[in-house]
């Protein structure tokens, strides 16, 4: 019990103090996370629309197996990155391995058929409301996903903060391809991680309330930026 | 608002370019002991390296070097490093230091290993009381050890009942687990007075000279691969035997105890 009391106070002066140390970890996390998080939306997003407009062949498997990634355990994904990125590997002459592109590269790949996922049951639904006035309107494919996008944007943000939320308190495969190096990769799951092996753990568990707290402003934030849930919108 | 958001997305995007960086693996053992945090910013004023370092086991470390990921290592396995020369992987071996394992175990010390003269009587007292054993299990210098000094006390950890649990993890994360079953473990001495979380824990025996830990270091072959900063390794080494390096290593000291001996050869 006194440890999670350490914790809090550990957090609390880390904030209070405007650790350096603490600052540039928290930025890195963001630069990771966030960067993965638009390249995965910009991938997820039409594709999961997509998904539901288009009616084909393999559509179920498709999806049955999209649902199945959603799951994809980061420590494989993780693994695969960096036998792919060594050396030794088929990209090795790019060097990226050990560096917060590496990381970057694993959580997209992770976090991009969350965000389909999601992207595609909410997509359905309001397909199924569209699909008359947008066929009698004799729209294209493209006009069709366009005015889903737009008009879904609120389900998407949620898919897209889901997202967001995995790659953020993601530990397994950045550590395994970012190799936790500190000033270059070490991120705030990967310090937690560094400080507990330390037996540090009022430090770790400071840094986890820091990532909770972080994780609480990006949702805050884009909340309010996009004003969901005002008096009169719904 | 924007303003600040706009200020934010260049903090985050905000791309510092690095000069001269080199990658180091290093053994946890090395790292968890604080050394690193000492030597690094030294390295850094009188070289301007930026060394990164990769904290994995030994053997991990040796395959970062194989496959080239890395531009030098510094390990503590003796044989294991010589195959690595051998096998032409790295072009040299160069003895930085040394520190002793330390055997630690709950306070009580149910196999009454503090009372035996050698490691081998210890160890013998450890499987024959089948205490529970907490061992690093991960390929590492420190696990490597362990089972030489099993095979030494003519025993075999293979055929050993549950009371041997062998974790697959780093010093710090195995201290932890040790400290958590009330576990003897095998640690080296620096790492072990570094840990935090020593609760119930107590360093039972050390001084046989057969827990001697040499520490070396191994530039990776840029016959092998090509893209190894050979120049920066070669000003790191000059360093890391020079006589900076030896102040800094054998001034290293938590709680008054002195962690490493530096023992690097100039020719």
């Amino acid at each position: 019990m006194t440890e999670i009391w350490d914790g809090v106070r550990a957090a609390f002066w880390l904030v209070v103090q405007l650790d350096a140390d603490l600052i540039d970890i928290t930025l890195r996390s963001l630069h990771v996370s966030l960067t993965a998080l638009v390249i995965a939306c910009v991938i997820a997003l039409p594709a999961g629309t997509w998904l539901a407009v288009r009616r084909f062949r393999f559509r179920r498997a498709a999806i049955a197996t999209l649902n199945a990634f959603m799951g994809l355990p980061p420590v494989v994904v993780g693994l695969i990155v960096y036998l792919l990125l060594s050396r030794n590997g088929p990209f090795g002459v790019l060097g990226l391995l050990f560096t917060p592109t590496a990381m970057i590269i694993a959580q997209v790949i992770i976090i991009t058929p969350l965000i389909m996922s999601i992207t595609h049951q909410a997509m359905r639904e309001l397909w199924a409301e569209y699909h008359d006035l947008l066929i009698s309107l004799n729209t294209t494919r493209t006009q069709r996903i366009r005015t889903l996008l737009w008009d879904g944007r609120r389900a998407l943000l949620t898919a897209a903060l889901a997202g967001f939320g995995r790659a953020i308190g993601e530990v397994g495969a950045i550590i395994i391809v970012g190799g936790n190096i500190d000033q270059v990769t070490r991120v705030l799951t990967t310090a937690i991680a560094l400080e507990t092996s330390k037996g540090d753990f009022a430090l770790a568990l400071g840094l986890g309330f820091v990532l909770i707290g972080l994780s609480l402003m990006v949702n805050y934030l884009t909340h309010s930026l996009s004003q969901t849930e005002r008096s009169g919108r719904w | 608002m924007i303003r600040h958001l706009i200020l934010l997305i260049n903090l985050i995007w905000a791309t510092a370019a690095t000069a001269d960086t080199l990658r180091m693996a290093v053994t946890t053992s090395f790292h968890n002991s604080g050394l690193a945090d000492v030597l690094l910013p030294a390295i850094q004023k009188d070289t301007g390296l930026d060394v990164h370092l990769l904290v994995v086991g030994t053997g991990q470390a040796l395959r970062l070097g194989r496959a080239g990921d890395v531009d030098a290592v510094l390990v503590h396995a003796r044989s294991a490093e010589d195959t690595f020369v051998s096998e032409g992987y790295g072009t040299h071996r160069r003895e930085i230091m040394y520190n002793d394992f330390v055997l630690i175990g709950p306070q009580n010390d149910p196999a009454q290993i503090a009372t035996q003269n050698t490691v081998t009587g210890a160890m013998t007292a450890l499987a024959a009381t089948r205490a529970p054993f907490v061992s690093r299990g991960d390929d590492s210098g420190t696990h490597k050890k362990e089972i030489a000094l099993w095979v030494d006390a003519g025993l075999d950890p293979d055929a050993f009942g549950p009371w041997y649990r062998s974790v697959g993890a780093g010093m710090g994360a195995s201290l932890n687990t040790a400290a958590g079953l009330n576990a003897y473990i095998l640690s080296d001495r620096a790492s072990w007075l570094n840990f935090a979380n020593k609760s119930g824990l107590a360093l039972l025996f050390s001084g046989d000279p057969t827990l001697f830990n040499q520490y070396a270091f191994l530039p990776v072959n840029s016959a092998r691969h090509p893209h190894v900063r050979t120049e920066a390794v070669q000003r790191l080494e000059q360093w890391l035997t020079g006589p900076k390096a030896k102040s800094l290593i054998n001034g290293f000291s938590i709680d008054g105890q002195n962690l490493f001996v530096f023992n690097a050869q100039n020719p």
